[in-house]
């Protein structure tokens, strides 16, 4: 350790993993400039920053999926240049992505198979696979084809595959987007597990007070430079979120004379057959959403959360027409632009081929979903004018950034493509929304951006329903939230009395009423 | 050091206009070995066949009366493979379309019915094609049955129903037994544009196809769905289109349009229905619509430069006793080099060098 400097010395020992000078050039863009971080054994490290701070790029460098332009890795005291992801991991660095890199039509066995570079059988993989998963509670059924799990348990296959390589370094990102708060602490549990095992653990996250609580150092991005590395125990969220976006970050209100008024949005007793053989059943669904009212839908992922969009939507009709009534109309029956003309709107979960045509541009994108009502089409012929008009709109009102006027939707980051598909739809001045997923895996800025305009959009007599896997802002937004469970909706509560408590008891499959009674009998 | 393809942050147009030419030129470099490989000398073999038909009057007109049927057919194939429905069996149709359409020319020979038949049957060689496109398009929207085995397969059905009947019910009496209807009256045939020419009005009917296409794509509802559906299946859903009307439109006007082909080939350059009216234009505008960048204005462009292979290719057997199926050959590579040339359009290649260079780490 010829190299060591002073602070390695007072240690005795080097960092795991150390970051000099590391920079990533994309032509004449810097995505990281100059990075240095320590990474130590025992030590889980969050990465903060908001999209296009630099995150992905470090952790892609460190993965040995792109090589630096410039600077130095350094693992074990010792200078290491990666060829690629195997050779990462055959030092021991693991990764979860947050995109997933999951095979659909493979099995869960074969896809975790394809991502070890092991010699070991199929046969013990798959025991060895269902040992990890049993042993960190993460529960997988190796046999089951990817393409029919959540977007929660493909999560999971991702968090197993990198365990099942027993690394020393582990790297994160965003894990806990789609987990319950019980998951959450489960994986909590698992990663100080790992910790005090001697690993180390590179975590994204937006969710500061996850970080506050989980991690012991967190290092700070913005704009491909390194803010700050520090204690986030000794920090506060705002702190934190002030060094990630370099200012203040607007604080989401909700306005103060916000009254209900006519239903809106009705479900009538709402049960649907699967349509597929392992999607969830819908079982006599009933709520009722006021004018000026949000309604939260928490929920573990894939327990009917999509197929109930799926129906709310239209995608899928269902047998009865009296089962949605929109604004008075009974509309089970209506197709996705019937409903809209009824004045509903909709935002899906997955922003790219769902949300939006990927490789379209966003006035094409805009007319997806605005040829129905908005004057975008006259006797069959497109107004471009009209959709540049809702994307220039949406650009201004929901501070979408991009580099040119109408570019192609998946050349936009996550968050600025999620303000422009909320965008879109706000400004339809829709009655009713239904909303998937808002912020998720979108950064702190962008998040409060999309919450602040549900807040406003409800303020403006429109009935909301937004299903979240993120308590916190269904806590920060909704007046009361109801826990999907096996297809089934629970009786929605009211928001204040909603503890994370009752909530994860909900998603687990208990019923408030059977606890009542359980603690009746206990006393 | 590494050669890896790396992905764009977003579609490049440029090289999605300059892919078909670098795929172009790959192909003749390729035909140059093969001719080498032949014995005869690449230059004048290209020469032969891109250069001289370019050069007289005859040639000429010959290309624009070849290119009329590829593109047509290949402009309603791209409606179909825009919308990701694989409608193989454009031969067929085109089959279907001269025998619907000759149907009423051989009814009404030597009966002096008026300038209302070929138009009639022009509509009736659309409805056929079209009719004959949706069997597996139903098939496919209601059983789920591929439509590229179906589509394939009822070329072969086509085909021998064209020769039954120019052998059976339709045969001309004086025709010495050969198989072929008579010659089509000049009320039920396309005229020719100027007199003693073979320009015909077919060209004319293909721009008008190339031109409301193109309207139908970039200006219309109907043409947005259709990209969407291609695209991006969910987002179609989510948008409220229906992929299987789709399908069975984009089919329908696909079949309708190399139905049209079919009797305009017919009627125009053969004058009567028998086997052989097509040497695979069915299958060639496949390579068309492709090359062509599925784009109605590129098709018009692919179906010249195709056309100019097929007459390159008959004066390169004449004058240089180069065998025919060296055409095929061609348009072969040349449909591999496209496909493989569209990667670049999404994506870049990229040299990765093993030990990147590294700036000291000492202090």
């Amino acid at each position: 350790m010829l190299d060591s400097t002073p602070a390695e010395l007072d240690t005795g020992a080097a960092p795991l993993l150390r970051t000099v000078g590391l920079t990533k050039r994309y032509g004449s863009f810097l995505a990281n400039e100059a990075i240095d971080i320590d990474v130590w054994p025992m030590q889980i490290h969050a990465l903060l920053g908001e999209n296009g701070a630099g995150k992905s790029t470090l952790v892609k460098a460190i993965y040995g999926l792109i090589q630096p332009s410039e600077g130095e890795m350094r693992w074990q005291g010792e200078k290491m240049v990666l060829s690629g992801p195997s050779e990462a991991r055959s030092r021991g660095i693991g990764m979860v992505f947050q995109h997933f890199s999951l095979f659909d039509n493979l099995t869960v066995a074969e896809n975790v198979a394809l991502g070890l570079d092991g010699k070991e059988s199929f046969k013990d993989m798959s025991a060895r696979l269902e040992q990890v998963s049993r042993v960190y509670g993460l529960p997988l059924d190796p046999k089951r084809e990817v393409w029919q799990l959540s977007v929660g348990e493909r999560q999971r296959i991702e968090i197993v595959r990198a365990l099942m390589q027993n690394p020393k370094f582990l790297i994160l990102d965003e894990p806990t987007a789609v987990l319950t708060p019980q998951e959450a602490d489960q994986l909590f549990v698992v990663l100080n597990r790992l910790k005090a095992e001697g690993r180390a653990i590179l975590y994204i996250s937006h969710k500061l007070e996850e970080v506050k609580r989980l991690c012991d150092t967190a290092t700070i991005l913005r704009g491909g430079r390194k803010v700050s590395t520090c204690n986030p125990k000794a920090e506060t969220a705002a702190s934190l979120a002030r060094m990630m976006v370099g200012g203040e970050i607007k604080e989401v209100r909700a306005p103060a004379n916000r009254r209900t008024t006519i239903p809106r949005l009705v479900v009538n007793d709402l049960s649907l057959e699967p349509d597929d053989p392992h999607s969830v059943r819908l079982r006599n669904i009933s709520f009722e959403l006021k004018g000026g009212e949000i309604l939260g839908i928490a929920g573990v992922a894939g327990n009917g959360q999509d197929e109930l969009f799926a129906a709310l939507s239209g995608e899928r009709l269902a047998q009865d027409p009296s089962t949605i009534v929109i604004d008075g109309h009974a509309a089970g029956h209506l197709s996705i632009t019937q409903r809209r003309k009824l004045g509903a709107a909709f935002v899906p979960e997955e922003r790219l081929g769902h949300g939006t045509v990927p490789r379209m541009k966003l006035s094409e994108n805009a007319l997806l979903t605005g040829h129905a009502a908005s004057g975008m089409v006259l006797h069959g012929f497109v107004n471009t004018a009209a959709t540049l008009k809702t994307v220039d709109r949406a650009t201004e009102t929901f501070d979408v950034r991009k580099a040119k006027r109408d570019p192609e939707a998946a050349s936009l980051s996550g968050g600025n493509l999620q303000k422009f598909i909320v965008g879109r739809e706000i400004l339809r001045n829709p009655m009713v929304l239904v909303v998937s997923q808002p912020t998720w895996g979108v950064d702190a800025g962008a998040a409060a951006v999309i919450r602040q305009a549900l807040l406003d959009l409800a303020a403006a007599g429109a009935a909301l329903l937004v299903t979240s896997q993120d308590l916190d802002e269904l806590a920060e937004i909704t007046d009361r939230i109801a826990v999907m469970f096996h297809g089934h909706l629970s009786e929605p509560l009211p928001t204040a009395d909603a503890s994370r408590e009752k909530l994860g008891l909900l998603m687990g499959g208990s019923t408030l009423g059977q606890k009542e009674a359980a603690h009746a009998v206990g006393a | 050091m590494q050669l890896v393809l790396e992905k764009r942050a977003e579609r490049s147009n440029t090289i999605a206009l300059i892919s078909p030419l670098i795929a172009i030129g790959l192909t003749l470099v390729t035909m140059s070995i093969l001719f080498a490989i032949l014995g005869k000398n690449p230059i004048s073999a290209l020469g032969v066949y891109f250069i001289d038909p370019l050069t007289d009057s005859y040639s000429l007109q010959e290309i624009a009366v070849k290119a009329t049927p590829l593109v047509m057919i290949a402009i309603g194939l791209s409606l179909c493979y825009l919308a990701n429905a694989w409608n193989i069996g454009a031969e067929g149709q085109f089959l279907v379309g001269a025998v619907a359409g000759s149907w009423l020319a051989v009814k009404t020979q030597g009966t002096d019915a008026g300038p209302w038949v070929l138009p009639a049957m022009m509509l009736l060689a659309a409805i056929g094609g079209a009719l004959y496109a949706l069997i597996p398009a139903i098939c496919k929207v209601r059983f789920g049955a591929s439509e590229i085995l179906t589509s394939l397969m009822l070329v072969y059905v086509a085909d021998l129903l064209l020769d039954y009947l120019v052998r059976g019910p339709w045969r001309d009496p004086k025709g010495f037994n050969f198989p072929t209807t008579a010659e089509f009256d000049p009320v039920a045939a396309v005229p020719v544009l100027i007199e003693g020419g073979r320009l015909h009005l077919g060209g004319v009917i293909a721009l008008v196809v190339v031109a409301a296409v193109a309207v139908l794509l970039g200006k219309t509802i109907k043409g947005f769905e259709i990209r969407v559906v291609g695209a991006a299946p969910r987002a179609a859903r989510f948008g409220g289109f229906n992929s299987n009307q789709l399908i069975l439109l984009t089919f329908a006007i696909s079949g309708a349009l190399a139905g049209l082909a079919g009797i305009i080939e017919v009627a125009g350059p053969v004058g009567h229905l028998q086997p052989g009216i097509s040497p695979g234009y069915g299958f060639t505008a496949i390579i068309v619509a492709f090359l062509g960048r599925l784009n109605p204005v590129g098709i018009l462009i692919a179906g010249l430069f195709l056309a100019l292979t097929f007459i390159g290719g008959e004066q390169a057997q004449i004058a240089m006793k180069i065998p025919l199926d060296v055409t095929k050959v061609f348009q072969g590579i040349l449909l591999f080099y496209v496909l493989a040339c569209d990667s670049l359009i999404l994506y870049r290649f990229k040299l990765i060098f093993a030990s990147p260079k590294v700036s000291s780490g000492a202090h």
